[in-house]
């Protein structure tokens, strides 16, 4: 398959400057290569500080990586300037946790959709609004809401939102980071469907961060689960699923809540 | 045996600046019984929160509780003075809530915080109270009680925090704990080791425990009973192993159905859209007249939209409201 993305090898250190002077070094990510095949999805999967989020930042170039290679659309990325990565960046849109925290919540439905356009110059006043209605339909927020707050949707809806910023200037790739995580179960599977269901009419690709091994697997072709800045396993979904390899990803399936019978054996009182 | 706590007809209503009146809990009934847990579960706005609130009297300004009563250890908390409540608020009934790095304080240290706990409620020398504070951390930190005392809060990972919390609550020896999505800012493993603790402290203390929760396999292997709150009403309530296993009301049956299937299931079943309740949960400032659930609900009767259902019992111990079940 052809793949989209293409990461090599990529390492990244942070210098943390000492109280004593002494400059520390934290190094995120070490020696991490995978990469995603063009309308499919990975999923990474790690505990807290396992460096998901860094390393979802040097794919959107919002970090550069201390070596190593990113390779997306046939394009090295890595060594492009700052001047090249404003033509990247716009083809790589982030998704994240909280839409409560990630979108003004004075601005209106169509203002947040709109505003990406505007920022990069994109068709003028008139297009902008139909281009963004369009996308209000596509991820199912009616058009008599259009001009209501981002404060006046629900959690739910407030996600679609982000979806459809996200994908207002026609991304190639979306990275959902711990994107369903906030919201209620019933609405997990509003947006869990939404997302296959634009990746099937799109053919947009998504890396999809998240500890929840459920929604990875239901998710995802493929999964990568990090440790301590490193991929550790990578596969198809089912079989990291169903013959993990490494300790940390049957810990982190052994973690996962459970409904099955043995879950409700009775406690000894 | 007797109830710890007693919650009858409980109805809470936020009033906005210009008087409008929202219902948060509408006629919500239950108890828990020394030593059980109890599942809350409910999505965004079913009222869970404010049912934690309400019960340790706690409401924002705006929050009215209208009529009701709440029962525990022999006194009303609805008609209890300030002095009395404080007498039982973190003392009788411990509070763990969602996010410990806003419920400590950013520069006093972990063993200050917790021994303060046991200062507000407990008239003990400085000494005893540092034997005491040093006990209640060795309960949630075996191995580093001493180093996590000497600690601030950032020195501490989500997990540690969250043990902190607990050790707060369980400080003055409480009858009850009410932890409101406990674990909803952890990892997975993380979650699972505080749910663990819970289930140990439990144990070693006799604690009821009322855990509310948006997540129903938390739930499974943890709380005795499941009360489900949708849209600020009780819709079913019953043993654990039912209500999650064999839902009667509609809405804990779809509820359930969105849960993505789990990883001992056949792998075709994953990769085709996830079962999810259309629509969205009613606003509840609007009158209604019917059933909360009736237009999401694919059961849906006449009567659904005309009048309430009422509690139904199934058995003893499980009752759902729904006229699937008769009037």
């Amino acid at each position: 398959m052809d793949r989209l993305l293409i990461v090599e090898k990529i390492e990244k250190r942070y210098g943390r400057a000492h109280v004593l002077g002494a400059k520390q070094e934290v190094t995120a990510l070490l020696d991490v290569s995978f990469s995603i095949g063009r309308g499919s999805t990975l999923a990474l999967v790690g505990e807290s500080g396992s460096g998901k989020s860094t390393l979802a930042l040097c794919i959107a170039c919002l970090e550069r990586p201390t070596s190593g290679k990113i390779v997306f659309n046939r394009n090295e990325i890595t060594v492009l300037d700052e001047k090249q990565l404003r033509e990247v960046r716009p083809q790589i849109q982030l998704v994240f946790q909280d839409p409560a925290r990630s979108l003004n919540p004075r601005f209106s439905a169509l203002e947040l959709v709109s505003e990406p356009l505007l920022v990069q110059g994109r068709l003028d006043k008139r297009e902008r609004e139909a281009r963004a209605r369009a996308l209000l339909g596509q991820v199912g927020i009616p058009q008599e809401k259009a001009l209501q707050r981002a404060e006046e949707f629900s959690g739910g809806q407030r996600q679609r939102l982000a979806i459809a910023r996200a994908l207002s200037l026609e991304p190639k790739l979306l990275i959902l980071d711990e994107a369903l995580s906030a919201l209620d179960c019933s609405v997990q599977a509003q947006i869990a469907n939404l997302l296959m269901e634009l990746q099937g009419r799109l053919g947009l690709t998504y890396l999809f961060i998240t500890h929840d091994f459920a929604m990875a697997g239901h998710l995802a072709h493929e999964i990568a689960v990090m440790e301590q800045g490193r991929v550790v396993e990578i596969g198809a979904a089912d079989e990291v699923l169903g013959t993990p390899n490494q300790e940390v990803t049957r810990r982190l399936i052994a973690a996962m809540p459970r409904l099955t019978a043995e879950a409700h054996a009775p406690r000894a009182v | 045996m007797i109830s710890l706590l007693q919650v009858q007809d409980l109805h809470v209503a936020y009033i906005s600046g210009a008087g409008k009146v929202s219902p948060a809990l509408e006629g919500v009934s239950f108890d828990v019984l020394p030593g059980e847990t109890l599942g809350v579960l409910g999505e965004s706005g079913s009222g869970k929160s404010t049912l934690a609130l309400a019960l340790v009297r706690l409401l924002p300004g705006n929050a009215e509780i209208q009529k009701g009563a709440i029962q525990f250890e022999g006194q009303d908390l609805l008609r209890a003075r300030p002095r009395a409540l404080e007498r039982v608020r973190g003392a009788r009934i411990g509070l763990v809530f969602q996010e410990p790095s806003l419920a400590l304080h950013p520069t006093i240290r972990i063993g200050k915080q917790v021994s303060d706990v046991l200062a507000a409620h407990e008239a003990a020398s400085r000494a005893a109270r540092h034997q005491k504070t040093l006990q209640l951390l060795r309960e949630v930190f075996p191995a580093d009680a001493s180093r996590i005392a000497d600690s601030y809060p950032h020195q501490l990972s989500g997990g540690q925090q969250q043990r902190v919390l607990i050790a707060q609550a369980i400080a003055c020896g409480p009858s009850l704990i009410i932890a409101d999505e406990p674990t909803a800012s952890l990892d997975p493993t993380t979650q699972q080791e505080i749910l663990e603790l819970f289930r140990m402290l439990r144990e070693k203390f006799n604690l009821s425990l009322i855990l509310i929760t948006h997540n129903p396999p938390l739930l499974a292997g943890l709380a005795d009973r499941v009360l489900v709150l949708y849209a600020g009403k009780v819709v079913e309530i019953g043993p654990t192993e039912q209500v999650l296993g064999s839902p009667q009301h509609p809405y804990t049956h779809a509820l359930m159905q969105s849960v993505p299937p789990g990883l001992d299931e056949p792998a075709k079943d994953r990769k085709s859209r996830l079962r999810v309740i259309p629509g969205e949960a009613p606003n509840l400032a609007v009158l209604m007249n019917g059933c909360r659930f009736e237009s999401r609900c694919t059961d849906r009767m006449e009567q659904c939209a005309e009048r309430e259902p009422p509690a139904v019992a199934m058995s003893e111990v499980h009752a759902v409201s729904c006229f699937k079940y008769g009037e």
